[in-house]
């Protein structure tokens, strides 16, 4: 039985010097076998883990991951959280992980800091004009928050943005969604895998699938480091490595894996109050709880599995960050790091079945899958349970690039992938 | 980030280069007898390869040629390059 976090046995351990606090989550080792195992600890696995023990009774079940929990690009992301898409599918599935965060430090009981500072996307030119409106419109049609705002109100709501006309691309307005925010990222890892753990989900760290064991047209099980599991559902949500999984299952994903970057700067006083995303000159910046300011950059126009990225993305992206904010010209970068991201043809995620019985793929996120780890958790493991998509996701079944129903969202994305 | 030997100008910085993505991938002869699989199996299903992969390039930047690389994805590093149309090398 877990402990519950609260003021109460805060206090209680402080008494001990915070020496007692119970172990979050137990190091087993694996079983022989599950009901279902998924492959992957970041964020969306561990969250399709706990709603599949919490809201489908299923808890003999496995996460397999290869380094440690949330190492992974739920690690290293910058942590935006919006739901301002275009189409209707993408905005009911963001608005759907949106209201799950809105309640899911209590849910969870982990304080996963959510911080509704509102995310503001700037337009720089006309067609970003009639764009990001016509978005607005679309958003408020789906019942999801948006405004617009001209130019001055965009520098009322966040002062230090340099709204001169002289500017190489000036601010011509701009979109709010005062719903959006931050979280922090670790926490959310933390929090899923403790709550899973504590329904009996096992956690397991340091395993690296090797394999998947095919029966005909089904699985059957799946090969790590730690040995052979066998299970008849295999949930995969391994982000940038997605097809590296496939090629073992020997399945075909339409998918590419690029570096994305971001970096942060030294700490600072509090200096900007919210999200500002620029599609135009692609350069987007929020500042942490510790100070730093966030900034991140764009991926790298090719296939690479090298956790890299190139200089000249980072230094396009600060060129465009110091054109709109002066302020920062003498702010000193701390860290720089990539990820590799896994980018589907139409910028939209794919949580679907497959061809293989038993085998599913939550993959596809791009450039943007943190802020969906909620609901991405939720209704995949609703597809796991049941075998069907929820009408949430079924949408974003693999078939669509058979039947041509894509979901583009490649320009509403808010950030050129 | 990595230099790339372009078959006409020589080694250039990446970055005056663009991607073209996975090669050696035969356009249909005959559009329209490919079924939807087929199609979509052209179109958008992807090798995405980690480990040595064959790929297009283009001296954007330069003399603006297409040409074709084999590429380690899992850290960069280019094994040939070879020219649009010729056979990749053997070893």
């Amino acid at each position: 039985m877990k402990n519950k976090y609260s003021i109460i046995s805060l206090l209680k351990n402080s008494l001990s010097y915070h020496e007692n606090w119970q172990q979050a989550w137990r190091d087993p080792e694996p079983k022989k076998e599950y009901d279902a195992v998924i492959i992957g600890g970041g964020g969306h696995g561990l969250a399709t883990a706990f709603y599949l023990a919490k809201k489908h009774n299923m808890k003999n079940i496995a996460v397999v991951e290869k380094g440690w929990i949330g190492g992974g690009n739920t690690g290293r992301n910058t942590t935006i959280i919006r739901s301002n898409y275009l189409w209707d599918a993408s905005a009911g599935l963001y608005d759907h992980a949106l209201k799950l965060w809105e309640s899911l430090s209590q849910e969870i009981n982990y304080n996963v800091m959510f911080s509704q500072r509102g995310v503001m996307n700037l337009a720089h030119n006309l067609q970003d004009v009639r764009d990001l409106k016509r978005r607005t419109h679309a958003n408020r049609l789906n019942g999801i928050d948006a405004e617009w705002l001209s130019t001055e109100e965009v520098k009322k709501f966040c002062p230090i943005i340099n709204t001169s006309p002289n500017i190489r691309y000036p601010v011509l307005g701009g979109t709010l969604q005062r719903r959006a925010g931050t979280a922090r990222h670790d926490a959310v890892a933390w929090g899923y895998a403790r709550g899973a753990d504590a329904m009996g989900v096992d956690v397991i760290q340091n395993c690296e699938v090797k394999g998947i064991k095919r029966k005909g047209d089904a699985v059957e099980g799946i090969e790590t480091t730690k040995g052979f599991i066998k299970t008849k559902k295999i949930g995969v949500v391994a982000a940038g490595h997605s097809s590296v999984i496939a090629n073992m299952a020997g399945i075909r994903l339409p998918l590419e894996s690029k570096p994305l970057q971001a970096l942060v700067s030294e700490p600072v006083k509090p200096i900007i109050n919210t999200v500002v995303m620029s599609n135009a000159v692609h350069a987007y910046v929020s500042q942490s709880d510790k100070g730093e300011l966030v900034i991140g950059a764009g991926t790298d126009a090719y296939v690479s599995y090298t956790q890299r990225g190139s200089h000249d993305v980072v230094e396009g992206t600060l060129k465009a960050i110091l054109e709109l904010y002066p302020i920062f010209s003498r702010m000193k970068m701390l860290r720089q790091w990539g990820g590799i991201v896994d980018i589907c043809p139409d910028a939209s995620p794919i949580i679907s079945k497959t061809s293989i019985k038993g085998l599913y793929f939550n993959c596809g996120w791009g450039t943007g899958g943190f802020k969906a780890t909620p609901g991405s958790g939720d209704l995949f493991a609703h597809t796991i349970a049941n075998d069907e998509p929820h009408s949430l996701n079924a949408a974003f079944n693999i078939n669509r690039f058979v039947s041509g129903d894509l979901v583009d969202e490649h320009g509403a994305a808010a950030v050129a992938h | 980030m990595f230099i790339i030997t372009c078959p006409f100008c020589g080694e250039r910085d990446q970055s005056e280069f663009s991607a073209g993505g996975e090669a050696h991938i035969i356009r249909p002869k005959q559009p329209t007898e490919l079924s939807d699989d087929e199609w979509a199996d052209f179109l958008f299903m992807r090798k995405n390869i980690k480990g040595v992969q064959f790929e297009r390039w283009n001296h954007a930047h330069g003399c603006r040629k297409w040409f074709n690389v084999i590429r380690d994805t899992s850290n960069d590093k280019i094994h040939a390059v070879y020219k649009m149309g010729e056979k990749p090398p053997s070893d």
